[in-house]
């Protein structure tokens, strides 16, 4: 009896890893008819070319919940290590989980051996750990980075499977963008004409996909030197707003006011009388 | 019908010129009998940041004695309170924790970082992040919060002019929502002090 209380009063924070101690309770939910909630998608484009000099990846904005845009200008194209980038489509939590987790295996990697990290080190890290899930992370990335053996180029299902390719497309808007790519691609392209081509397609992906919209996120990685460019196009700028803004000429009903200073303000006073026994 | 409507929620919160506000409606439902007209969503973590729980109410609870319990634990080692954006990452790593077994929440999180710079982050129900500099919105009102705040939002307003925008924006979508609403419950945040003022809505 007392062993067992004593378990149950250290409730100690769990050294990572999942915890399913929900699932029968949600489990028990779903069969009553209550539907599992959807999750934050970033229901996408991102593309990635190799071009002369190294590797370009470039990505949409938007964040969807279901048919609402929760987030107009989200970030997609995650760090992995100096010169590697990853961009993430899918369920949002999972890439950027998968992303960050990976990066931070490659970062203890790069300090157990002293040297740059290379593309296909993060590529295996990542394959694995969603292959490891079956699936059931639903993360699809496009992995572009410059290392000792040049520019590296993959795409990764969320299965675990991995394409190594010159171009990559993937998303909801990645037929879109492979479309433009398939016709204005060609080897040796050089850096104007790479970012060009880049956002050409992602833009494809904006103007005709629902899924996707808002700016033009591009990275572009070389030897020994990246540029993100965060919101390199803003190609939907809000077009009509109001200067004078919103007046509310009928005031809130406010019932009870509070309020709490947070700054004690403390007077001094010179010069006071001495203290009286 | 969704897990999330089983109580019914609707929070917001916006930034403002070195201040932030968060605002949340009051009531709490099952389905559509409505049990409490005071419920409170918005809990402080400590005097500059205020955590906001939208979705299943049981749910919304535990969370917060959860964070609350690990601020605290943090609190006695680094002698000092959490910083906002490290609270963010703590709740998402929380809620990613049950990625396959979620807590049927979404949290609203603001607070005043370094420099008073005010900081609002929103999550999905599994840690997944969006940092706004504007406004975020969660709960059953959140399509209707949307729309009103992206009319009436407008940058570096103060407080307030801030708490007047937030609050016309939180009625005028909880009037629209049967699930959410009974007034309104909204902090205005500045560096010197935190107005807490209860509202006045429809009790329908």
């Amino acid at each position: 009896m007392e062993f067992k209380m004593a378990q149950a009063a250290a409730e100690v924070p769990p050294k990572g890893g999942f915890s399913f101690d929900l699932c029968r309770r949600n489990e028990m939910l779903s069969n009553k008819g209550v539907p599992p909630p959807s999750f934050r998608k970033t229901g996408t484009t991102i593309v990635g070319l190799i071009f002369q000099d190294g590797v370009i990846l470039g990505a949409d904005t938007r964040a969807t919940e279901g048919p609402i845009v929760c987030d107009k200008n989200c970030e997609k194209i995650h760090y992995m290590a100096p010169n590697i980038y990853c961009c993430g489509a899918g369920t949002a939590a999972d890439t950027k989980a998968v992303t960050d987790m990976v990066s931070s295996q490659l970062q203890l990697h790069r300090y157990h051996t002293g040297r740059e990290s290379r593309v296909v080190t993060a590529l295996t890290l990542l394959k694995y750990h969603l292959f490891n899930y079956q699936g059931y992370f639903q993360a699809a990335l496009v992995l572009g980075g410059v290392d000792a053996n040049g520019p590296h180029l993959h795409t990764i299902y969320p299965h675990g499977s991995t394409d190594t390719l010159p171009l990559a497309t993937m998303g909801s808007g990645s037929l879109a963008a492979m479309a433009v790519f398939e016709s204005k691609y060609h080897e040796g392209l050089t850096k104007a004409e790479g970012i060009n081509l880049v956002c050409e397609a992602i833009c494809s992906g904006i103007f005709n996909d629902l899924g996707i919209g808002s700016n033009v996120d591009v990275c572009v990685i070389t030897k020994g030197h990246k540029e993100y460019l965060r919101n390199h196009q803003l190609p939907n700028p809000r077009t009509y707003v109001n200067s004078k803004g919103f007046s509310f000429p009928k005031k809130t009903e406010v019932l009870l006011t509070r309020v709490t200073p947070l700054e004690e303000k403390v007077e001094v006073i010179e010069g006071g009388d001495a203290m009286e026994e | 019908m969704s897990i999330f409507e089983y109580n019914g929620s609707a929070l917001i919160a916006m930034v403002g010129k070195n201040c932030f506000a968060i605002a949340s409606d009051r009531r709490l439902g099952v389905q559509l009998q409505t049990i409490a007209t005071d419920f409170q969503r918005i809990y402080k973590i400590h005097d500059r940041l205020f955590l906001g729980l939208s979705g299943l109410a049981t749910d919304a609870q535990t969370l917060y004695q959860r964070l609350v319990f690990r601020h605290k634990l943090y609190q006695l080692r680094e002698e000092r309170v959490m910083k906002p954006e490290t609270f963010a990452s703590m709740v998402s790593a929380l809620l990613y924790e049950k990625r396959f077994g979620p807590y049927f929440c979404q949290p609203v999180i603001a607070g005043l970082g370094d420099e008073d710079k005010p900081f609002i982050c929103t999550m999905d129900s599994i840690g997944a992040k969006e940092l706004a500099k504007d406004f975020v919105v969660t709960g059953t009102a959140s399509e209707s919060l949307y729309g009103a705040c992206e009319a009436m939002f407008k940058p570096d307003m103060e407080a307030e002019e801030l708490f007047e925008t937030i609050s016309q924006a939180l009625l005028s979508s909880v009037d629209r929502d049967c699930l959410s609403g009974w007034g309104g419950h909204v902090y205005v945040v500045t560096p010197t002090e935190v107005k807490e003022r209860i509202l006045k809505g429809r009790m329908d």
